[in-house]
């Protein structure tokens, strides 16, 4: 009898937390919205931490029963909670990232609005993300991940009365559903051929199957189905287009749900599944060409924003990229070792733009930025170490995470590697072009200004940019110590030896590091460490010590450029071919054709007969005494006429 | 012996004449004459047939058609006299309401 965690309380904190904030925060002060939800989040993550300490005296993977959930015939799901390494992995990340997000929200949002609705949503969604996280079956990883969608779409659409955050969550949620329609297909894939949802029953009855090397088998199916509903969460090629648009929620939504931990439940339900995926090669090939197109697709659309939060969009989609690239060479570890330290310093930037916007006033154009490092230091030095750790340079987090998955791609096909290497580039470029054109130079904003879009800190009399509260810089610093160490863990292989025992693959990785191919990987690091300093040099070359360069240089691109600034044009693309025809389909055909033409018009024609039928009969029933002898004459001479026929014949 | 087809004819004749009269009068006693006429169109077939076949059946229908009519007679002619007292009038075209 293994001990009893009470795993059930890590989600249900967040969700009391969200019940009460929910009912009772409209009547409850701010300080109080803020104590209960900062509570209960807190909560989760000190149970988080007691699991944590609890572990090593674990026999794992360990499942908590809870009950009984649908029992017909053989199939059986029940509400089951799952640890292992890698549950503890992201059950950390979520809830220590979110706790820390959680107090910077309480400084970023105390002048909004709907500031309890705010905190009951942001509970919300740390209950469904931990349910996620923590699911021991398909089924119920299903509710977190509907869940999360769920609360990602009320958040996004948290400024309801703008119409563009309206939308915006309305298309997030939309091509979420398209993602969630190839989960939907796995999970039945699942039920008809293996009769369980059940991790531990799924996965041993996939490993007993064959590896379908060539052709597409059941395991393809269900990896390339999976893969369909992780690209649609994760914002991958082609559902990436939701996660942009996302930038309409409050920055803190931006840096939990959109950045840290929602859009990486793609890459940790592709982990999860890593036994379907290594029996389904051609699928995991998918993974990797779909993550790495992503990584280099989004990363030169990134280059182009001028929107700091824009920025910081693409290059999450552009990271997750990378995550998928990791995962699709079946280095699973690497991808969620690039996850955690992403969490951090993306997380940080995030939040560091938060605070940024917070300080001008709103404005979130880097064009009407500049020379900020005077006047928001603490910001600024967060921010240069978040913008270190993804440009990859050691010894920041991002260096370790990132060289890991180069290292692997390169292992499985160097092509990976040259595309990953390219765009590692461009991160460093976009990255330093962002930190450039936001702190350094001269203050290009107005100091009256109040045109921001971020209702929260448009028109309060703002002077000059001025340093964000204690409460939002707190969190800033603390995770930008984790980024600077977070990576560590993971020297000497020690991060990918403690998630071996789930992907049993880390073998394959040992003997890989342990075939003395030192010498590669050190000059792959010097490459990876040489691409991201270009990417600085370069950077600081075109946005600091010559500014009127970049404009010659996108004037002489011309077309290519207005391309990239138009994100190649696939919002414009996907509503050609997909919204419009359907727009215009129910329109003309559902609406007018089928429903007013076909549907309305049977029981409207039913009931206009009807009455044009009695309405004849009705000019019977003159009440003319005359007419009612004719007729009765007429019926009179028609049965003498019937009898003298009859009669003849 | 005059054929039994010559009265037929006649009481045909007069059923027509009632029938138009029926239809075409718009005044109630007109009309009502009509019906008698009817009847006794009717009546006459009934008796050029009891006379052709020797057979008394037909004659004593005749009777009854006879007090039934003047029944008839009696009930209808009293409510013309009622219609007339509320209405004003025997033009069956404004007679065409139930009620007041």
């Amino acid at each position: 009898m293994t001990p009893s965690l009470h795993l059930w309380l890590i989600p249900v904190l967040p969700l009391v937390g969200a019940a009460i904030n929910g009912f009772f925060g409209r009547r409850l002060t701010r300080q109080a919205v803020g104590t209960v939800a900062l509570t209960f989040c807190g909560a989760a993550f000190a149970m988080a931490l007691y699991v944590a300490v609890r572990f090593s005296s674990l026999a794992l993977p360990h499942t908590e029963f809870l009950a009984h959930w649908i029992r017909s015939g053989d199939f059986l799901v029940n509400f089951e909670f799952y640890l292992d390494q890698l549950t503890l992995v992201m059950l950390l990340v979520v809830t220590g990232v979110g706790f820390l997000i959680h107090i910077y929200a309480v400084g970023y949002m105390w002048e909004e609005g709907g500031f309890y609705r705010f905190f009951s949503y942001l509970n919300l969604f740390m209950f469904f993300m931990l349910t996620l996280v923590l699911a021991g079956d398909y089924l119920q990883m299903f509710i977190g991940w509907e869940g999360v969608g769920l609360a990602s779409y009320l958040l996004i659409g948290f400024y309801f009365t703008r119409d563009s955050a309206a939308s915006a969550g309305k298309k997030a949620f939309i091509v979420n559903r398209i993602g969630d329609f190839g989960f939907l297909i796995a999970l039945f894939l699942m039920i008809r051929h293996f009769g369980s949802l059940d991790f531990s029953r799924v996965f041993s009855a996939a490993s007993h199957l064959p590896v379908e090397t060539a052709g597409f088998g059941l395991l393809t199916s269900i990896g390339l189905l999976l893969m369909v509903g992780a690209a649609g969460k994760s914002a991958q090629i082609p559902l990436y287009v939701w996660l942009p648009d996302a930038m309409e929620g409050p920055t803190p939504v931006s840096a939990l749900i959109h950045a840290a931990t929602m859009v990486t439940a793609g890459v940790y339900m592709v982990a999860r599944s890593h036994v379907i995926f290594d029996h389904a090669p051609n699928a995991l090939t998918v993974v990797a060409i779909v993550g790495t197109l992503t990584a280099l697709f989004a990363a030169t659309i990134g280059v182009a924003q001028t929107d700091i939060k824009k920025v910081l969009a693409y290059s999450t989609v552009s990271q997750l990229g990378y995550m998928f690239m990791a995962c699709g060479v079946a280095a699973y570890s690497a991808g969620i070792f690039h996850l955690m330290t992403h969490a951090f310093f993306k997380g940080l930037l995030f939040l560091a733009a938060g605070s940024v916007i917070h300080s001008v006033g709103g404005e979130q154009d880097m064009r009407k930025m500049g020379g900020l490092h005077q006047f928001i230091p603490v910001t600024y030095i967060t921010m240069f170490i978040a913008t270190l750790a993804i440009a990859g340079i050691p010894p920041f987090a991002g260096f370790f995470s990132k060289d890991e998955i180069l290292y692997r791609a390169f292992l499985a096909n160097p092509a990976y590697w040259v595309i990953g290497l390219f765009t590692a580039f461009l991160t460093s470029f976009y990255m330093f072009r962002l930190l450039f054109m936001t702190f350094y130079g001269d203050y290009r904003g107005s100091t009256a200004s109040g045109q921001g879009q971020d209702v929260a800190h448009s028109g309060h009399g703002h002077g000059s940019p001025h340093e964000s509260p204690t409460i939002m810089l707190a969190p800033l610093m603390i995770l930008a110590f984790l980024s600077f160490v977070g990576g560590w863990i993971g020297i000497g292989g020690r991060f990918e030896r403690f998630l071996a025992p789930v992907f049993s693959s880390g073998e394959l990785a040992e003997r890989a590091t342990e075939t003395g191919r030192r010498g590669l990987e050190w000059s792959l690091m010097g490459a990876s460490v040489g691409a991201a300093v270009l990417g600085w040099y370069l950077a600081r070359l075109l946005y600091q010590q010559k500014p009127r360069l970049p404009q010659k240089i996108a004037e002489a691109l011309g077309g290519f450029y207005e391309t990239v600034v138009h994100k190649y044009y696939v919002d414009e693309l996907y509503a050609t071919l997909f919204v419009k025809p359907l727009v215009e389909g129910s329109t003309s055909i559902l609406w007018h054709g089928v429903d007013q033409g076909v549907i309305d018009a049977a029981v409207n024609d039913t009931a206009d007969g009807a009455k044009h039928a009695s309405d004849a009969a009705r000019h019977m029933q003159s009440g003319n005494l005359r007419s009612y002898a004719g007729w009765v004459a007429a019926g009179g001479a028609l049965v003498i006429a019937y009898m003298i026929w009859m009669g003849v014949r | 012996m005059v054929p039994v087809s010559y009265y037929l004819v006649l009481s045909g004749i007069l059923f027509a004449c009632g029938v138009i009269g029926f239809l075409i009068k718009r005044n109630i006693i007109t009309i009502f004459m009509s019906i008698e006429l009817m009847l006794n169109g009717v009546n006459l077939a009934f008796v050029a047939f009891a006379a052709q076949w020797q057979h008394l059946s037909g004659q004593v229908f005749v009777f009854f058609v006879m007090v039934v009519a003047a029944a008839e007679a009696a009930v209808g002619l009293a409510i013309i006299i009622a219609v007339f007292r509320t209405r004003e009038t025997l033009n069956v075209d404004q007679l065409n309401l139930l009620k007041l």
